[in-house]
């Protein structure tokens, strides 16, 4: 089973490091770093509202797109690969913008019902 | 889906006929793929569900300095983790924005132990593994911490009946609602059994590195299929972030 002790096998031959492949990966670290704290600046500098959501939104957009296809390699895959990842997720896109809706509409039921009650006490 | 003929002399092999890997990936990396895609369904549903719970209860309409935390509006999050260790003055966001720092970081030595996997040098592979351990570890004490914080609660809210009750459970909430508390719990926590679950598997590939297990199979995939689930714990985490703490 190989614990620990010797085989007559030798250690596989180790290729020498690829700079170039490890500069774009401390790159996209880095772009990562950069876009969190433009993420963070804007949260102490624009007001809440909707204009800032879409920004935080879009940002991690392009924050999970760097993750997925250069850390995760996707981008370096099969089409169909990338395809099969990426078309699920667009439902997803969906489900937000359904739920969202639906929650604001429990908000306006609630509050009229809170008026309703709050009159025929 | 058509069927793409290699003409081989000896026998007809279509593409997806069996026998070879259609999406050049093998049958691991594929599954991890597919398991992730539904985990990632898994946690948009459980962040949805907050969206819908936030935008069912009131918003804070006044000035963000006059912010008093109560049951009849959500919290705003800048005023909520206010805490780092060893202080006692507010500093909004800055520990979750080391938390956030301390988990990419992880994930950038997991693409380079992969690399390192893909040259077949052990020494770097165990090195760079290290590193995304150490740092999945200081993520979950982060955690830990955050939510004592969360419990203990700072200034407390008077109830109905006259009694002070401070921090949060999953029946009452100082900062606000009770749905915050409980969307918080169970999103992080759901979170954190993820980043625990991937220090444990990172654990056992690095034992398994240690001991040449891959230098004896020929290559270090394993490797990359444990960097997968670990950027995809990442990858949640920055949409956690952005949606409970940023927004």
């Amino acid at each position: 089973m190989g614990h620990g002790h010797h085989t007559t096998a030798h250690a596989p031959k180790v290729l020498p490091k690829d700079k170039e492949k490890i500069k774009k990966i401390w790159m996209t670290a880095l772009i990562l770093a950069v876009v969190t704290a433009i993420e963070f600046l804007l949260a102490f500098t624009i007001d809440r509202g909707v204009l800032l959501t879409s920004i935080f939104v879009l940002l991690t957009f392009v924050k999970s797109f760097y993750i997925v296809a250069e850390f995760m390699h996707l981008k370096y895959e099969t089409k169909t690969l990338i395809w099969s990842v990426v078309i699920p997720t667009l439902f997803i896109v969906w489900l937000i913008v359904a739920l969202l809706v639906e929650g604001e509409a429990i908000l306006y039921v609630r509050n009229l019902w809170q008026w309703y009650a709050g009159l025929v006490k | 889906m058509a069927t793409t003929a290699v003409i081989d002399e000896k026998e007809k092999r279509s593409l997806w006929g069996g026998g070879v890997e259609p999406l050049k990936a093998s049958y691991g990396k594929l599954m991890m793929w597919f398991f992730l895609l539904s985990d990632a369904l898994t946690f948009s549903g459980l962040l949805v569900t907050y969206g819908l719970s936030r935008f069912a209860n009131n918003a804070y309409t006044g000035k963000i300095e006059d912010f008093v935390p109560s049951a009849d509006y959500w919290p705003i999050p800048e005023k909520v983790f206010t805490h780092i260790p060893f202080t006692h003055d507010p500093y909004p966001l800055v520990f979750v924005g080391i938390m956030t720092f301390i988990l990419i970081m992880s994930s950038v030595t997991m693409v380079l132990a992969v690399e390192a996997g893909h040259r077949m040098d052990k020494e770097e592979v165990l090195k760079w593994m290290l590193w995304t351990i150490i740092g999945g570890i200081a993520f979950l004490g982060c955690q830990a911490w955050e939510w004592t914080i969360f419990i203990i609660g700072d200034k407390g809210r008077m109830l109905a009946d006259g009694t002070m009750f401070y921090g949060a459970n999953l029946h009452n909430n100082e900062y606000g609602p009770v749905l915050f508390a409980d969307c918080f719990f169970f999103i992080t926590g759901f979170h954190g059994t993820h980043v625990l679950s991937g220090v444990i598997i990172n654990m056992i590939v690095f034992y398994n590195v240690a001991i040449g297990t891959y230098e004896r199979v020929g290559h270090y995939e394993m490797v990359e299929k444990v960097g997968l689930y670990w950027h995809f714990v990442d990858l949640v985490w920055v949409f956690v972030f952005t949606f409970f703490y940023l927004v």
